[in-house]
């Protein structure tokens, strides 16, 4: 959307910087609370992106923004350094590299832990702040005599010493740090951070190395508040020590809140709002100190009813205005068509070059193994859930993997993509030890599964979620090209439109997935796991919850995929896999009871003993 | 130079800080635990007892009068709390509920700060327990050696609620699997309610035995959240006996730091949590997957 028009939001943004000045006096903002605003914003842009996209809710972004500004403030009052901009740069920097430390600890955990520790580590830098690094910071005093930012022209200084100027100033740097931070949520890099904001699970079986990108996107939030509060400093003229306090990171989480997160100038609009009412009640209506409580209870409101703040709020609002909403909502299931399945065919053909077809002629009896398993044992304190399992499967072999409830299907398929470790064994991969290596890394090497209950990335649309597999496949689990745009990434259109195609979703292109019908987002699934280009593909009942007619598009659908391909299929659909598969092992209570051919396998007495519990020779 | 005397003094005070500590953090892990829903107001809750308590106080002047009113009427904040905002979080994403949280936090705050303003209250202690006990080698201040027994009661109290009874044994189940209580045919909903009101009240009783110790000011829960957090993590989410134990530790790394220089103590703190999660990421006692 953004795309068809690359600079709109770059141009849009810069007009609106220049024209506020002008507007903005008009409504009753003072000079100062306009600067302030916009060191808030810059402060935001960074948090919106750890926040918003990444989905990390730090409570500690004080620690980061206090540290690039006494850094800066103290280059440019107590060491006499004169470059303005220079130490701003270098309080960067600084915050940046801290963040790297702290990110290091607090991304070890998720979710409320994270926070908890980013609250932790925050008051921590506080307290160093007041008490053991004093004379660097000043202590409860700040550093006064922050100097202004002039700029040598040659035959001119110019100083921006007054609220105009240095809004100048500041509206500069707003607009670069829009503008880098736009570069990066447009980067292959941006869309990978969303999707471990929808799904970190997935994200990392697809193939990316998540723990890297929360850290970067950890640095890159700490980089904006280091700047932001050099900002402050400069435009104050003072580097206060409550920049370290709890109630900025409180305020700055608030901020982005009410302006929207994910949105970039969300925390723009929430400061605006913030420091505006802030001001109006103060001053205007004489509230004194309850201009907090009446912020507060605003707030309590936004999230409860406007989880998107204000600007998701006008988005939904102008789309429901239009009529949009009401015409995507009702999801209309799209079958697979002939068609589709001619374009898959004829994508399968242009992209499948490389290692698939190699591999489908390697594909003949006798050929070593892909996956072996070798002795697998896995039990739970005493309950054995497998015991020693041996399995093999041959390159383009299509295998059916099926057994009563409690046979250790799950388990055994856990093991095999290695989402959690076996007791005892070992498992090969293309004759290589897999044994102990994480999801990720064994999906860059070509083994994924798809999911029994699907694990999409429910905030993107079709096309960005197979979009993030395909970026695994084709930039390895991880890589900064931060200032990247995915159109450069080679092969990376051609891989999503092949996926796509063979999953019969071409027509579904720019949908969000919670908009897509049940059998839509079953296909979407297999999709994921496809767009990684897996040599092996393992499928964790894939006919789960379908109907009838679903399931027979399911079955359609992976013959079709099936050329060139290795795949192993656990479900309890039994027509279906004795349709689909060549071979299959039947597993029954944690053992492989017996291997063979469908028609073996139907007529095997044993297995009609473990389906049946022996009623029948009862 | 070490001077032992005071040592043994400050180990007592961290003693006394880590019970209290164990306590408000019993209130936040068991709240999450069951609910899944990490209270930010916490801390708020805490200063809510010292409040209450203070309020009751200054009309009745009678210290157990006070200590009752702090906790019943943090339990019903905590209550109504639940039911009005908190019930309509339980199936939003955890971001939303630290979000509303912490504004509700802020909420309460406010309003204190707007009934009562900014400036500390303090509250004596009850008459009997004034002054120094001379404990053979050192002298203590008497009210907070029974502060240590107050809290050590209290703990027992909620230990009992929570191991001996009916109610605990669904609190607990309830910690382990919510969704299996459910389906027993238990109405969850009431006792997360139930848990809501119990958890505050520890952090409101918390808030106002230690009145008569530090005064209370608005801004007194945000510290003691701090350290809540500190401690949890320790200790392991979701776990009483990780509370208990992350409190102690807590509370004697907080006193014994403060006796070198008390600008490090959260330094300590802090270096202690990052050996903890670097050592042991699911916390001293805590088990993997209550996250």
């Amino acid at each position: 959307m953004l795309r068809q028009r690359p600079f709109l939001v770059e141009a849009l943004t810069a007009a609106g910087l220049i024209a506020a000045p002008f507007v903005l006096p008009h409504l009753g903002f003072t000079p100062t609370t306009i600067n302030r605003i916009l060191v808030w914003g810059v402060f935001g842009i960074g948090f919106d992106i750890l926040f918003g996209f990444t989905g990390l809710l730090s409570f500690g972004q004080s620690a980061f923004f206090g540290t690039g500004g006494m850094v800066a403030a103290y280059l440019l009052t107590i060491a006499n350094f004169p470059h303005v901009v220079t130490s701003l740069i270098i309080g960067m920097l600084v915050a940046g590299v801290v963040g790297y430390l702290v990110g290091l600890i607090a991304l070890r955990r998720t979710g409320i832990y994270f926070a908890m520790i980013t609250v932790a580590i925050a008051e921590v830098f506080f307290f160093v702040e007041f008490n053991p690094l004093a004379a660097y910071t000043g202590g409860e005093n700040g550093l006064p005599g922050v100097p202004t930012p002039s700029l040598d022209l040659g035959f001119t200084t110019f100083h921006f010493d007054s609220d105009t100027s240095l809004y100048a100033f500041l509206a500069f740097w707003y607009f670069i740090g829009m503008v880098i931070a736009l570069r990066i949520v447009r980067s292959p890099v941006g869309a990978v951070l969303r999707a471990i904001r929808d799904n970190p699970l997935r994200a990392s079986a697809v193939g990316h190395n998540i723990h890297g990108y929360k850290l970067t996107a950890f640095v890159i939030a700490a980089a904006y508040a280091g700047f932001a509060g050099g900002l402050l400093g400069v435009m104050q003229g003072f580097m206060p020590p409550d920049a370290f306090m709890f109630d900025t990171s409180g305020q700055l989480v608030m901020q982005t809140a009410i302006g929207g997160a994910g949105t970039l100038f969300g925390p723009l609009v929430g400061a605006t709002v913030w420091l505006y009412l802030s001001d109006f009640l103060q001053t205007t209506l004489h509230l004194g100190a309850a201009w907090k409580l009446v912020l507060g209870i605003v707030f309590v409101l936004l999230v409860c009813f406007l989880r998107r703040g204000l600007i998701g709020g006008t988005a939904d609002l102008l789309a429901a205005a239009l009529g949009r909403a009401g015409k995507t909502a009702e999801p209309t299931e799209k079958a697979l068509t002939a068609q589709d399945e001619r374009k898959a065919a004829a994508a399968a053909d242009a992209v499948e070059p490389s290692h698939h077809a190699t591999r489908a002629r390697a594909g003949e009896r006798g050929a070593a193994p892909i996956l072996e398993a070798r002795g697998l044992t896995k039990r739970y304190g005493g309950l054995v859930a497998n015991s020693d399992i041996t399995f093999s499967v041959l390159p383009g072999e299509l295998r059916g993997i099926i057994g009563p409830n409690g046979a250790g299907k799950t388990t055994f398929f856990k093991m095999l993509t290695c989402e959690i470790p076996p007791t005892a064994g070992r498992i090969l991969f293309e004759g290589r030890d897999i044994t102990g290596m994480t999801v990720t890394d064994v999906c860059q090497l070509g083994l994924t599964k798809s999911y029994q209950i699907n694990q999409l990335f429910n905030r993107l649309t079709v096309r960005e979620n197979l979009t993030v597999a395909a970026l695994a496949e084709l930039r390895g689990k991880f890589k900064l090209d931060l200032f990247a745009s995915p159109e450069k990434v080679s092969r990376l259109d051609e891989h999503v439109q092949y996926a796509l195609a063979l999953v019969g979703l071409s027509e579904r292109v720019d949908t969000p997935v919670a908009q897509l019908a049940y059998g839509e987002k079953r296909r979407l699934e297999i999709g994921l796991a496809l767009a990684t280009n897996p040599k092996l593909l393992l499928l964790d009942e894939p006919f789960a919850g379908m109907s009838p007619r679903e399931r027979t598009e399911t079955v359609q659908l992976l013959k079709s995929i099936r050329r060139g391909r290795t795949m192993v299929i656990v479900d309890h659909d039994m027509d279906a896999i004795f349709q689909l598969a060549e071979r299959i092992t039947v597993l029954h209570e944690g053992r492989v009871l017996v291997e063979g051919t469908p028609e073996e396998i139907k007529s095997n007495a044993a297995v009609q003993e473990a389906y049946l519990g022996g009623v029948q020779a009862a | 130079m070490i001077n032992w005397a005071n040592f043994i003094s400050q180990c007592f005070n961290g003693l006394v800080l880590g019970a209290l500590l164990a306590l408000i953090s019993s209130g936040l892990t068991i709240i999450y635990g069951t609910l899944g829903v990490l209270n930010l107001a916490h801390g708020a809750m805490f200063m809510l007892g010292g409040y209450a308590g203070w309020l009751t106080y200054s009309h009745t002047g009678s210290f157990i009068a006070a200590v009752a009113a702090g906790a019943l009427f943090v339990m019903l904040v905590g209550v109504v709390m639940e039911r009005v905002v908190i019930r309509h979080f339980y199936k939003r994403p955890h971001e939303d509920q630290l979000l509303v949280t912490f504004g509700l936090g802020i909420v309460i705050v406010e309003t204190v700060r707007f009934f009562f303003g900014s400036l500390s209250k303090t509250v004596p202690a009850p008459a009997p327990l004034v002054g120094i006990t001379p404990l053979g080698f050192m002298f203590y201040p008497t009210y907070r050696l029974a502060l240590l027994g107050i809290v050590a009661v209290a703990l027992l109290a909620l230990y009992v609620v929570l191991y001996r009874t009916r109610i605990g044994m669904i609190v607990r189940a309830g910690i382990e699997d919510s969704v299996m209580v459910d389906a027993l045919g238990i109405d969850v909903y009431k006792v997360f309610m139930l848990v809501f009101g119990i958890g505050a009240m520890a952090a409101g009783f918390a808030g106002i035995v230690n009145a008569p110790v530090v005064s209370i000011a608005p801004d007194a829960g945000e510290a003691i959240l701090v350290q809540t957090f500190v401690v949890v993590v320790i200790g392991g989410v979701g776990s009483f006996p990780g509370a208990v134990l992350g409190g102690l530790i807590a509370g004697e790394i907080i006193s014994i730091t403060s006796m070198f220089n008390p600008g490090y103590s959260y330094v300590m703190l802090f270096v202690a949590m990052t050996l903890v999660l670097v050592l042991r990421p699911y916390g001293l006692l805590g088990t993997a997957g209550r996250e």
